[in-house]
């Protein structure tokens, strides 16, 4: 199976181990501190491709296992991926030299301490993907707390302390109650396994009332960080205040955690609750898609509106999940990827903007397209992949989430289309008002275009976009195993054959349960071949 | 069992023996220490500890009753001495160029130190309730001294005074409450008021109105609502290597006391103290942490928030099984190490006269002593509970044991670890905001840096590296804390 037996701890850690090699440089060598940051990053970029030349794309279960005892007999060091987070994962690792290099010029005070905030937090989040105990995965989750508030905190803008201290409350109060629920399942079934809590919750001996409060237990935890609506308020401070690299890392991969623990741990550990409370949660997801749309649309501030648009985004996210269908999730896996990447570009856009004239203010704006041709092309090509236009990659995420909606849920699968047309309003709306037009504010005649190094970034930003676009089933066929593995927990076989046993889901769910799915999953991709 | 001679069984006492015999020396000698010299007490009391240290290993493997079974050396035992004695030598050593600053070097105070230790430790090993009195009076009257040695200063004298009476108030209900338990059961040894119990078949009312009166009297010990008025200030006024002996060690010797009597003494009646217990709890969880949310002053805010953790360890002990004493022993631990590193830190900080102790005088602590202010915030996001440090485990483990216990409880075990896991995330936000003021804030410019003597740095580092170690590899402590808990003869 698994070729590299170290090389998922290795991914892990490594980032953890370059913090150590900055902790010894002089904190005032900017340059090197900025150098082996980088390179660091890249390199463990590097490494985190090999887990996918060794990566079984038949195979559900998990690869690249690492078992060790860590504290007693039931709490263990166990690492493995599958094809949920094996790209959450690259994801990561893809990001955190985008946010490195664009916080070259930009962070100008204690970067030896911003540098290591973001290498741990890094480690702290493929950590969260890749523990398959429960006790490692709340150690990771936590620990990407505290790196995050300080990013906030100290590189942040005017109201940095009031938005850090928010995320962390929000965040930490969901969390100690999941950590309640963690104790609780091991009180239970004696272990913090993930497999092993699967196994024994499997064998149906849990109460239902119990059942039901663990899922909320961990559903609110995640549901904070996704963030679902109503839940979304400390949000949009935090994006806001965050420094770009933060805003990128946050809205890249930290929202993320939320859905891939609904999807990890609710859903498959939980199947009956996470079945009796989709139509609520359903409608939750929709009511932030549309919310989060409209309220993107009237934002004055360029940064607010982009963190509005990710909260309607992931409440496609949600959505898909809790459609329940291989498509809708596949579609929710890969609309994860391409919201980190799209939302996290426009981020990195909006933080290039900001460096040059210190505002986030659209009014301060307008007609950019002519002092900086090329920036304004990546802003629109970038707002283009958001606002899921084919062939990129937003498009492909958005669809598989809608069609296999809809195969079970016409009402949700309406409803939430109309959010993938507000985000054309708001977006173009945006462009427009950025980038067209005549230059109005003077200081904005002089503005440089991007250099090199935004450049690269920018490039290396639409590349992934195109090629998700294009590529997308090299990505999907590597989730189908797993995912097929989720949706067997919640819609057990025996009930394809009985359809009238899922009140919620006519004869069509069913049907695709049974065997068309696989090829609906494809057609996405089948159209680029 | 033999009847041994009495002074056979010294050696199971060998901690206390060299406390003592260490705070005679010191006494002894301390007349002819020239004042420019008296630091080497200092030095001397601390080696003292170590040696203690040593007794203890002694003790560990002499395990047994001393004294006609007066004295129990047993696993729990050691466990608490190591704990106590730490602390205390931790403490000797923040205090060494602390009483220098402030003009008060005197002998006497590492005697008393050292005789506060000993008192702990007979807390902590006593089998006896008269000795246990004896301990807790040995500890709490070189406590009512030492809180009161800035003696020039109106605050510390206050302190003192507050702690004398109110004290003195408390103990007097810890003895009315073993005169109780006496006249109910007709024996005063912990273990024989367990088998008298459970001999008559029924509690006696006597009984239960002698153990309410006892965890009266010891709740005040301990600072536990509704008897946690006076912590503050007291914690506040005294020297602050002071607090930082009596925020720690004191605590876990008398919970180790209300172990032992709760658990053994009464384990058969758990069901009448659990809901004193349970209450007790969820009021000193809400009031610490409630209370230390507005303050200003980091001793004060210190202070709630050792209020507030020791309703996380009555979370544990409600529990009143087994993995419960486990827990609380292994949140004391966690605790002690801390929250030792934490007053330690203030102790610096807080310059000649103890002039600054706001949370505002800490901005930009950051960038200026980036060392000592991450220390800082290691011993504080422990407190908080973050993963990876002491503090995340002591809560886990407390939150486990207690969850484990709703077999026996029911729902209202689970409903007091919702209500401590809400308090810890209240919590979370006055801890953070010594970090706000340290990190995020601009530095303030009157404030010049002081560098830390060596004796300090290394009392904060080895509270800090004690903290990691048992945040990251608990696993060896918590086999001592479970064979301590079960070396107590639970019925």
């Amino acid at each position: 199976m698994a070729p590299q037996p170290l090389l998922l701890s290795v991914v892990t850690f490594l980032p953890l181990l370059s913090v150590a090699a900055l902790l010894v440089l002089r904190s005032d060598d900017h340059a090197w501190i900025r150098r082996i940051a980088l390179t660091a990053s890249l390199a463990e970029f590097a490494v985190s491709l090999l887990l996918l030349r060794g990566f079984d794309s038949t195979s559900a279960a998990y690869q690249f296992t690492e078992y060790h005892h860590w504290i007693g007999d039931a709490i263990h060091y166990h690492l493995g991926i599958d094809g949920i987070s094996l790209f959450l994962v690259l994801l990561t690792t893809f990001l955190t030299p985008i946010a490195i290099l664009c916080s070259w010029e930009s962070i100008r005070e204690n970067v030896k301490g911003f540098f290591i905030s973001l290498l741990v937090i890094e480690t702290a989040m493929i950590g969260v993907f890749v523990s398959l105990d429960l006790f490692l995965f709340f150690v990771f989750w936590e620990l990407t707390l505290i790196p995050m508030y300080f990013m906030i905190g100290m590189w942040g803008h005017e109201r940095r302390i009031y938005a850090a201290v928010k995320f962390i409350l929000y965040t930490m109060f969901g969390s100690i109650l999941m950590l309640v629920a963690i104790l609780w399942l091991y009180g239970l079934s004696g272990g913090f396994d993930v497999d092993g809590i699967q196994q024994y919750l499997a064998s149906g001996s849990l109460p239902h009332t119990t059942e039901l409060l663990l899922f909320g237990a961990f559903f609110l935890a995640f549901a904070i960080k996704v963030p679902l609506f109503p839940l979304h308020t400390w949000l949009p401070d935090a994006h806001t205040e965050a420094p770009t690299a933060g805003s990128v890392i946050l809205a890249g991969v930290m929202l993320k955690l939320g859905t891939y623990g609904i999807l990890r741990f609710c859903v498959p550990l939980f199947p009956e609750a996470a079945r009796e409370m989709a139509p609520f949660i359903g409608v939750l997801a929709i009511i932030g898609i549309v919310y989060g749309a409209l309220v993107a649309t009237v934002q004055t501030d360029l940064k607010r509106l982009v963190a509005y648009t990710s909260v309607s985004h992931l409440g496609f996210v949600v959505l898909g999940i809790f459609a329940f269908q291989t498509t809708a999730i596949q579609g929710a896996i890969y609309q994860m990827l391409n919201h980190g990447v799209s939302t996290g570009a426009l981020f990195l856009t909006v933080g290039m903007l900001y460096d040059r004239r210190h505002t986030h203010d659209i009014k301060q704006f307008g007609g950019l397209a002519t002092p900086m041709p090329v920036l304004m092309s990546f802003f629109l090509f970038i707002a283009l992949s958001s606002l899921a236009l084919p062939p990129l990659n937003g498009f492909i995420g958005e669809f598989m989430i809608l069609i296999g909606t809809y195969v079970g849920h016409h009402a949700w699968a309406s409803w939430a289309a109309s959010g993938a047309v507000l985000s054309a309003i708001y977006l173009l709306w945006a462009y427009q008002r950025v980038a067209l037009g005549e230059v109005t504010v003077e200081k904005n005649k002089t503005l440089t275009d991007a250099s090199t190094r935004e450049r690269i970034i920018l490039v290396a930003m639409a590349v992934a976009i195109l090629f998700m676009g294009i590529a997308s089933p090299l990505f999907t066929r590597r989730m189908e195993a797993s995912v097929s593995n989720v949706i067997q927990r919640v819609n057990p076989p025996q009930n394809a054959s009985r359809p009238a046993s899922i009140p919620c889901m006519g004869d069509k769910a069913s049907n695709a349960a049974a065997g068309s799915q696989a090829s609906l999953a494809t057609i996405p991709g089948r159209g680029q071949q | 069992m033999p009847q041994a001679g009495q002074f056979v069984s010294m050696h199971r006492l060998a901690p206390e023996v060299i406390l003592c015999l260490f705070g005679i020396i010191i006494m002894a000698v301390d007349p002819f220490v020239s004042a420019a010299r008296k630091r080497v007490l200092g030095w001397v009391a601390f080696v003292g500890a170590l040696l203690a240290l040593f007794g203890v290993h002694v003790a560990n493997h002499s395990q047994g009753p001393a004294y006609d079974n007066l004295i129990s050396t047993d696993a729990f035992s050691v466990f608490l001495h190591a704990i106590v004695i730490v602390a205390a030598a931790l403490a000797i050593l923040g205090s060494i160029d602390y009483l220098d600053r402030e003009g008060i070097q005197r002998g006497e105070y590492y005697s008393l130190v050292l005789f506060a230790a000993a008192g702990m430790g007979i807390l902590a090993g006593a089998n006896e309730l008269v000795t246990a009195f004896i301990g807790l009076e040995m500890s709490s009257i070189s406590s009512y001294v030492l809180v009161g040695f800035r003696r020039r200063a109106a605050v510390s004298n206050e302190a003192s005074m507050k702690y004398f009476l109110l004290g003195s108030f408390a103990t007097a209900f810890f003895l009315y409450g073993i005169a109780m338990v006496y006249g109910a059961t007709g024996t005063t040894y912990i273990d024989k008021v367990q088998a008298t119990l459970q001999d008559s078949g029924n509690i006696p009312a006597l009984a239960i109105l002698g153990l309410g009166l006892i965890f009266v009297g010891l709740g005040f010990k301990v600072v536990i609502a509704p008897f946690q008025v006076y912590g503050p200030d007291v914690y506040e006024g005294a020297p602050t290597p002071v607090t930082t002996l009596l925020a720690s060690a004191p605590k876990a010797a008398t919970f180790a006391l209300m172990l032992r009597i709760f658990y053994v003494s009464f384990g058969a009646a758990s069901e009448f103290w659990f809901w004193a217990v349970w209450i007790s709890a969820v009021l000193t969880m809400f009031i610490g942490n409630l209370a230390a949310l507005v303050q200003t002053n980091v001793k004060r805010m210190l202070a709630y928030s050792s209020i507030a953790h020791a309703g996380y360890i009555l979370v544990a002990f409600a529990a009143s099984t087994s993995l419960g004493i486990a827990a609380v022993l292994f949140y004391l631990a966690a605790y002690v190490l801390m929250k030792v590193g934490a007053f330690l830190i203030v102790t610096h900080l807080g310059q000649q006269g103890e002039k600054r102790l706001d949370i505002q005088d800490y901005a930009g602590l950051g960038t200026k002593q980036p060392v000592l202010a991450a220390c800082f915030s290691l011993f504080l996001l422990s407190l908080l509970g973050l993963p990876a440090t002491a503090g995340f485990l002591g809560k886990f483990f407390a939150f486990q044991s207690a969850l484990d216990a709703h077999t026996v409880h029911g729902t209202a075990i689970i409903w007091l670890v919702v209500i401590a896991a809400i308090n810890s995330v209240i919590g979370a936000y006055y801890y953070l905001r010594v970090m706000i003021s340290m990190y995020f804030a601009e530095p303030s410019k009157e404030y010049v840096p002081s560098s830390v003597a060596p004796a300090l740095s290394f009392a904060i580092f080895v509270a800090a590296a004690g903290t990691l170690y048992l945040g990251i590899l608990p696993a060896r402590a918590l086999d001592f804390a479970r064979a301590a808990a079960e070396s107590l003869p639970l019925h």
